[in-house]
């Protein structure tokens, strides 16, 4: 295929399998948690970063990662609290952020291409050295969810009967916010901030309808997650279509056959 | 015989409401106390004191000999959480997936390659292991809940927390239910602390009761407790009580 004649592509394609893995496996315990809005609050505020690092003349991408890592601190903090409910607290974070974003972008009179690619993903500018940055982190989070998975995964089922069992809850809520803000920023590049919602939830979404599991809910999510991707970027590729909106109208389209082959099978076993 | 659980004169208060005051009491391996009171009355912190949910403003409590702030043993006490309606969990999940969360706590034996035997071992006690592969939101609400006790007990406990566990269940899995807690009590020398609105019941079954109306009504042997005097502090003068044989 030509396709992958493009070393630009291949990086695209390696980029995009890596969010294509990580962004559903971290969606499934959101969705547990009923934080399903947490990777676009996440991404509006990333925004921000990016506005702030460009404003700055420092990397976007570092600017993103501490506003993210400390809005995802902030938003457990409050929820934990509770002074605010989990979705008041999201809806917050999510308007204010793109507020901060517009405004410092505004200031820096930059109102243009620069944070245009990240709201929407530039993907085919992924470079070796972002492709480095983006394997390393992607692999950090698969070991953390592997080797912490029953434990995250009891979390999200039900955080006082973890709590009891002795589970550090908080640090364990924590660490997920970590893992989703560290997924966010990777995604940025791949899908922009406004879609990467889209890739953590819809997959997961998608996967329910079929699976008997919570583990097989997360496999069958990272694997819709994979085939959006890739076949997202291979028909934006020779359509001329935007990438990033092409994977998550994949990753839509799939869930929709999921919808209807979940209703195929209950209805066989009923 | 040392007590595992004690309460030394403890109070608790949301903000300055107080809901708890004052209690003190013991409960010792083998026990089974049945925890009963008005709503409101402060079961519900009484049990979460007891979990370390809760930390109390005024005395303590100890568990083990051991001030609860530095206790770390949890896998010695099951809890097993008040079900309201049918499990609402998002997810697909499956029994076998939701006992397992029974060894995601700390545990005294590291245990990573007793997990699956203490599951299925846990299932098989429970006697519902053929279920094992069924998702939890296809269950019954009495089988839901044996599912949670199973959860309870695959760490293995010395002591099982039960809190109104037969609400949203029918009358015979309640029977069930009681036969069940009877057995782990007396075969295995579980000790039981249950909360319940179920006085006729639980006076029946129970070796202690202790009634909980923001004070430390009554505790000692259920057959005592059913004078005039106990029920009116607990529940108040109008109340009018029709036991029947269960």
């Amino acid at each position: 295929m030509d396709i992958f004649h493009y070393s630009f592509m291949v990086r695209a394609l390696a980029a995009g399998l890596a969010i294509g893995v990580v962004a559903p496996m971290i969606g499934t315990f959101l969705v547990a948690k009923r934080y399903s809005l947490i990777a676009d609050s996440l991404a509006h505020v990333s925004l921000a970063g990016v506005a702030m690092g460009l404003l700055l003349g420092i990397n976007p991408l570092l600017g993103a990662l501490g506003v993210v890592a400390g809005a995802a601190f902030l938003i457990e903090k409050l929820r934990a609290s509770r002074r605010l409910t989990a979705e008041v607290a999201l809806a917050m974070f999510l308007s204010s952020g793109l507020a901060v974003a517009v405004v410092l972008v505004g200031l820096a009179r930059q109102v243009n291409v620069d944070l245009l690619s990240y709201l929407f993903g530039s993907i085919t500018t992924v470079g070796v050295s972002d492709l480095w940055i983006i394997g390393t982190l992607s692999v950090l989070i698969l070991i953390t969810v592997g080797l912490g998975y029953r434990q995250l995964a009891y979390t999200s089922f039900d955080e006082e009967q973890a709590r009891v069992s002795g589970l550090r809850t908080s640090l364990l809520n924590q660490t997920l916010m970590l893992l989703a803000a560290v997924m966010v920023v990777l995604a940025l590049r791949v899908v922009g901030g406004l879609l990467i919602g889209a890739l953590t939830v819809m997959p997961v979404a998608a996967a329910a309808q079929v699976a008997r599991s919570l583990r097989q809910t997360m496999w069958i999510a990272v694997g819709i997650g994979c085939v959006a991707v890739l076949t997202g970027l291979v028909v934006s590729f020779y359509a001329n279509l935007a990438a990033g909106g092409t994977i998550v109208l994949v990753a839509l389209a799939c869930f929709l056959g999921m919808l209807g082959l979940g209703r195929v099978l209950r209805s066989n076993a009923g | 015989m040392h007590p595992i659980i004690q309460f030394h004169h403890a109070s608790f208060s949301y903000g300055n409401q107080p809901a708890l005051e004052d209690i003190s009491l013991s409960i010792t391996p083998g026990d089974y106390v049945g925890v009963i009171g008005p709503n409101g009355g402060g079961k519900t912190t009484f049990i979460k004191l007891m979990l370390g949910l809760l930390r109390p403003t005024r005395g303590e409590v100890d568990l083990w000999g051991e001030p609860i702030r530095q206790f770390r043993e949890w896998h010695r006490i099951g809890y097993v959480p008040q079900r309201v309606g049918n499990n609402d969990f998002r997810l697909p999940i499956t029994v076998q997936e939701v006992v397992g969360f029974g060894r995601a706590g700390n545990k005294p034996n590291g245990g990573a390659t007793n997990n699956k035997a203490a599951v299925a071992a846990a299932l098989q006690q429970i006697g519902i292991a053929p279920l094992a592969r069924k998702r939890l939101g296809e269950l019954s609400g009495g089988q839901q809940q044996k599912v949670f006790i199973a959860k309870a007990l695959a760490a293995q406990p010395e002591v099982l927390v039960l809190d109104e566990p037969t609400v949203g269940v029918d009358v015979r899995a309640q029977d069930e239910f009681y036969q069940l807690v009877a057995e782990l009590n007396k075969k295995q020398g579980l000790t039981i602390i249950m909360v319940s609105h179920d006085i006729d019941v639980v006076v029946n079954e129970v070796s202690k009761l202790a009634c909980i109306n923001k004070a430390l009504v009554y505790h000692g042997h259920p057959k005592e407790f059913m004078q005039e005097e106990y029920l009116t502090k607990l529940y108040g003068k109008t109340r009018k009580f029709i036991l029947h044989g269960h």
